[in-house]
């Protein structure tokens, strides 16, 4: 077995001097009836060859986003991975180090999370960010709970435009660490609310100032807590820190990472300072070494699991790293200029399809202002034309029934997103497949 | 010796290991400045093309200002990250042996399935019709989960073992619900556990009683009897434990637990002991994360991402989160929502993220597992086991070793500070003095059981000549502390790139951005 160096010999010399007569013998604590004699009824050991050919049957059966026309949004985005990304993500020093627990022969890690930290805040217009969530949707469930932490309440406001996928996710936790969640508008906020959580862009695609909504927040006492799905809008429009949000989580994948089908993603995660000892999550911090050198270490461990056990601020241990190291680099790469540039093709190619497919009879854009993605309502239930779509090879975007199943006004709604990686061509053959579906 | 040319064809060995450089670099370490220090206005690392747009469609919300993004073109990103890189300690250059942590090698086959289109360029939305391969893999890697622990069921959207231990407990959660017995708000944690166990029931919504270890490192099984009682909900247990061994009494707690109404909740984080060996669901086991990131090898990435899949027993199963996969006429169907997934008999207790999971995970795993087959995994644990106890047996003589007299150890072995006693030396100097011999130091006071731990996991991919090597260099450093000559150990490590880090002075006043200067100066 390749990945295994001991040799019979080896195993054998090293059970002489554990004083064991085989391997067997060193499972002698666990109760015989539990101790398999024979080998799990699975296939055997495989070449590397013949592993390339499992996986490549599989992976073959998949329709990639790049191989057709392609508009899928709502919460992940195909955005375009520079070389440079991959390839240095994949330095052994990178993918196979852990946590920096043993930050002298860490500062690698520690000094590109101090860096991604940086970058967060200045994103979202907010003071601090944390080395990363797991993903979007649970720095929304996490960000819901550090506001009951801070104001002491219990009750959590939904905007009804935050993605379903992430109002569930929310509710699930939320519940669990008895919160009481309800859906509704600024009018929904009382005294005894923690946060109102609200999604800019939001779930529709539609943009909001969402300042008044801070200010009737933070009136009664709560915070408010805005979420983003696509990290890119930010270099566009203003960002929540601007607008008044006490927390903005958001979802990083599409800076630096792929699809993947829907993970691994990279949650971000920033507040105020003066909410810092309540975050959840890793934190890096600047600090000197014994001859006054700069260097970073994790700081305010005080507030986690390894520490306070039952009373840590979250009990998240692994989180996202190397998917923070591709946005860290990609950001890098793309600067002041390069993501205002990535931001600006967005929602230029965005409006150009929206123009277009608004033209088409049986389509009504629905969202008058928009970043990169926006809604149609079709003459026609969505889901059924993004099948057929499917067939002819188009992906058209997401129709809105597959994340509000119970919604009946949602039926014909079709989600679409635009990205930099979208061609004209692309666009045409949208236009074209949705006129002959609808005619 | 010279050449014809006057060039010195061999090294003189003068002094100059204190010499201070020109540029503060030495060598090949180099000194690095933050990204947002060397860029500039105006230098860019992509060539995109240029926006037409006329008229934006922000509705007056187009951001204002600068966002203060350094420009850096692409040679100087690259040089950046490369020479960050030789900062960090990496499992591909050395034995890596935090216990606990599972630290193995990383096989590169892994990462090139994972990018392959199919599987890294698909929408976790797109069309069920598109994604045949996709969810065919996923049940297909639930499946060798499934045998491996002779468990009926698992889920298989949460992003790494805490997330796990969080479903793990939510689906017990609503089990009890569902039998009208929400009273039970209890759950048992032995001292010994990963924090993320207390953490974890506390965030579900239940008070944790901690249960005490005996002299033989296990759980003291009279102890936990006497706790259990109609008000707990569950117990939270590491099998093979964090002293590295295995609960030997496992069937007769599962029982106990049982017969008491509660469910057992085990943390897997050390099933890569026991894979192919021992499976969990015959310990009478409800629910258990398997750390793909541990057992499966999928790379640690300096924190993560993760997998933790949840195996559930029949008693749970049915409350297992959304999405569900399920053989359906046409192939896989993807069952989203609550409502759909009750027409299947399920009865979901909500959902753990936006999306299905760590597919970037479950690729990896998967070439991980058909690489080893049925075969190479009993090895896996065979070997990690042996590896472990090896260490055990050559160092315990020298170091102190709490339960190595309660037999062998499982995939790592325990050691404690009592030979450190009266000799000014504590363990976290004898790891750091490790840092200079080149090696990663090992978990350090990590159980909480015994004082000063030092908890070594070597992992099956370490031959016996870096093990060898490894015991030298640590025994010969145990011995040392218990001389005279301590030098070794006073401020060590010396060769890293940093010297100890003042982490009291980083958390009393926490810098956790850069500011530019003038707004640094302005806010002092």
């Amino acid at each position: 077995m390749r990945y295994l160096p001991l040799t019979t010999a080896d195993r054998k010399a090293m059970l002489s001097v554990v004083g064991a007569k085989s391997i067997d013998e060193l499972y002698r604590d666990v109760p015989r009836e539990a101790y398999l004699t024979t080998l799990v009824d699975l296939p055997m050991h495989a070449g590397e060859l013949e592993v390339e050919r499992q996986m490549g049957k599989l992976a073959a059966r998949n329709v990639s986003a790049g191989s057709v026309p392609f508009f899928c949004g709502a919460g992940a985005y195909r955005h375009h991975v520079p070389a440079t990304v991959d390839h240095l993500i994949q330095r052994s020093e990178f993918l196979t180090s852990y946590t920096p627990y043993q930050p002298e022969i860490a500062q690698g890690t520690l000094q590109y999370l101090f860096e991604f930290q940086t970058q967060v805040a200045m994103l979202t217009g907010m003071d601090v960010a944390n080395a990363s969530m797991y993903d979007g949707s649970t720095a929304t469930a996490e960000a819901v709970l550090m506001s009951a932490r801070v104001t002491n309440r219990k009750r959590i406001v939904l905007s009804p435009n935050l993605h379903p996928h992430y109002a569930e996710t929310v509710r699930t936790t939320a519940e669990a660490a008895g919160l009481s969640i309800i859906e509704g508008n600024e009018t929904a906020l009382d005294d005894k609310t923690a946060c109102f959580v609200v999604q800019n862009p939001d779930f529709t695609g539609a943009i909001h100032d969402i300042t008044p909504l801070s200010d009737a927040a933070h009136a009664k006492g709560a915070l408010l807590v805005a979420v983003v799905t696509e990290i890119v809008s930010l270099g566009a429009i203003t960002p929540p820190g601007e607008m008044g949000a006490d927390i903005v989580v958001a979802e990083g994948q599409s800076i630096g990472n792929p699809l993947n089908f829907g993970g691994p993603y990279v949650g971000l995660f920033a507040t105020r300072q003066k909410f810092v000892r309540q975050m959840p999550g890793r934190l890096c911090g600047e600090t000197v070494d014994a001859q006054g050198n700069r260097g970073f270490v994790l700081t305010l461990s005080t507030r986690e699991q390894h520490i306070r056990r039952e009373k840590a601020t979250s009990n998240i241990c692994t989180n996202s790293g190397l998917c923070c190291l591709a946005f860290t680099i990609h950001m890098a790469l793309l600067g002041e200029d390069g993501f205002r540039k990535l931001a600006a093709l967005n929602h230029d190619r965005a409006v150009q399809a929206a123009d277009k497919l608004a033209k088409v009879k049986g389509v009504e854009l629905m969202t008058p202002t928009f970043f990169n993605e926006f809604t149609l309502k079709l003459a026609k239930p969505a889901a059924p034309v993004v099948d057929q779509l499917a067939k002819n090879g188009i992906i058209a975007g997401v129709p809105v029934s597959r994340l509000k199943p119970h919604d009946k006004a949602a039926q014909n709604l079709l989600l679409v997103a635009v990205t930099e990686t979208t061609t004209p061509a692309d666009i045409d053959a949208l236009v074209a497949g949705l006129s002959k579906v609808l005619s | 010796m010279m050449n014809k040319q006057g060039r010195p064809t061999t090294g003189t060995a003068t002094n100059g290991g204190e010499l201070a450089t020109i540029s503060g670099h030495r060598g090949l370490d180099r000194e690095v400045k933050l990204i947002f220090e060397t860029g500039r206005p105006g230098a860019c690392g992509v060539d995109l093309p240029e926006p037409e747009l006329k008229h934006d469609r922000l509705g007056g919300l187009r951001r204002r200002g600068a966002i203060g993004l350094p420009g850096l073109s692409e040679p100087e990103v690259v040089r950046h990250f490369v020479r960050l890189s030789r900062k960090n300690y990496a499992i591909d250059y050395g034995l890596y042996p935090l216990g606990s942590c599972t630290m193995k090698h990383n096989p590169r086959l892994n990462e090139k399935m994972a990018r392959l289109p199919g599987f890294a360029d698909i929408h976790p939305l797109q069309p069920v019709s598109t994604i045949q391969g996709a969810l065919s893999l996923i049940d297909h890697l639930a499946h060798w989960l499934k045998l491996l622990t002779n468990m009926p069921a698992v889920a298989m959207s949460p992003k790494a073992g805490a997330h796990g231990e969080t479903c793990g407990l939510m689906t017990i959660r609503a089990a009890h619900h569902a039998k009208g017995e929400a009273h039970r708000t209890v759950v048992l944690v032995p001292e010994s556990a990963h924090g993320t166990n207390p953490a974890t029931a506390a965030l579900v919504g239940y008070t944790v009683e901690e249960v005490p270890a005996n002299e033989r490192g296990r759980v003291d099984v009279a102890a936990l009897k006497a706790k259990l009682g109609p008000n707990v909900a569950a117990i939270m247990l590491t099998n093979p434990n964090t002293c590295g061994l295995f609960e030997n009494d496992m069937i007769e707690i599962a029982d106990a637990v049982h017969k008491a109404g509660a469910y057992f909740y085990c943390d897997g984080a050390n099933f890569n002991a026991i894979v192919g060996r021992v499976r969990p669901g015959d310990l009478g086991i409800d629910a258990m994360h398997i750390n793909l990131h541990k057992t499966f090898s999928t790379p640690h990435g300096g924190g993560g991402p993760g997998a933790g899949p949840v195996v559930l027993s029949a008693a749970l199963a049915p409350f297992a989160p959304v999405p569900l996969i399920l053989h359906g006429a046409n192939g896989f169907e993807l069952i989203e929502d609550d409502a759909a997934a009750k027409s299947h008999d399920a009865k979901p207790f909500g959902r753990m993220t936006a999306f299905h999971g760590q597919m970037g995970m479950f690729t990896r795993a998967m070439a991980y597992m058909l690489s080893h087959g049925a075969d190479g995994l009993a090895q896996v644990a065979g070997d990690a086991v042996l590896n472990a106890n090896y260490i055990l047996a050559s160092l315990k003589d020298v170091m102190s070793a709490p339960f190595a007299h309660s037999g062998p150890c499982m995939h790592e072995a325990l050691f404690d500070d009592s030979f450190l006693k009266d000799t000014g030396v504590t363990t976290l100097d004898i790891s750091k003095a490790l840092i200079d011999e080149g090696y990663h130091p090992m978990t350090m006071y990590f159980p909480l059981v015994v004082h000063g731990a030092m908890l070594i996991e070597p992992t099956e991919t370490e031959s016996k000549h870096a093990l060898d090597e490894f015991i030298h260099v640590l025994g010969t450093l145990a011995k040392e502390a218990k001389g005279n000559d301590k030098r070794r150990f006073e401020g060590a490590p010396h060769f890293a790139p940093r010297r100890r880090l003042d982490e009291t002075a980083a958390a009393r006043k926490p810098v956790l951005r850069w500011t530019p200067p003038a707004k640094a100066q302005a806010a002092e």
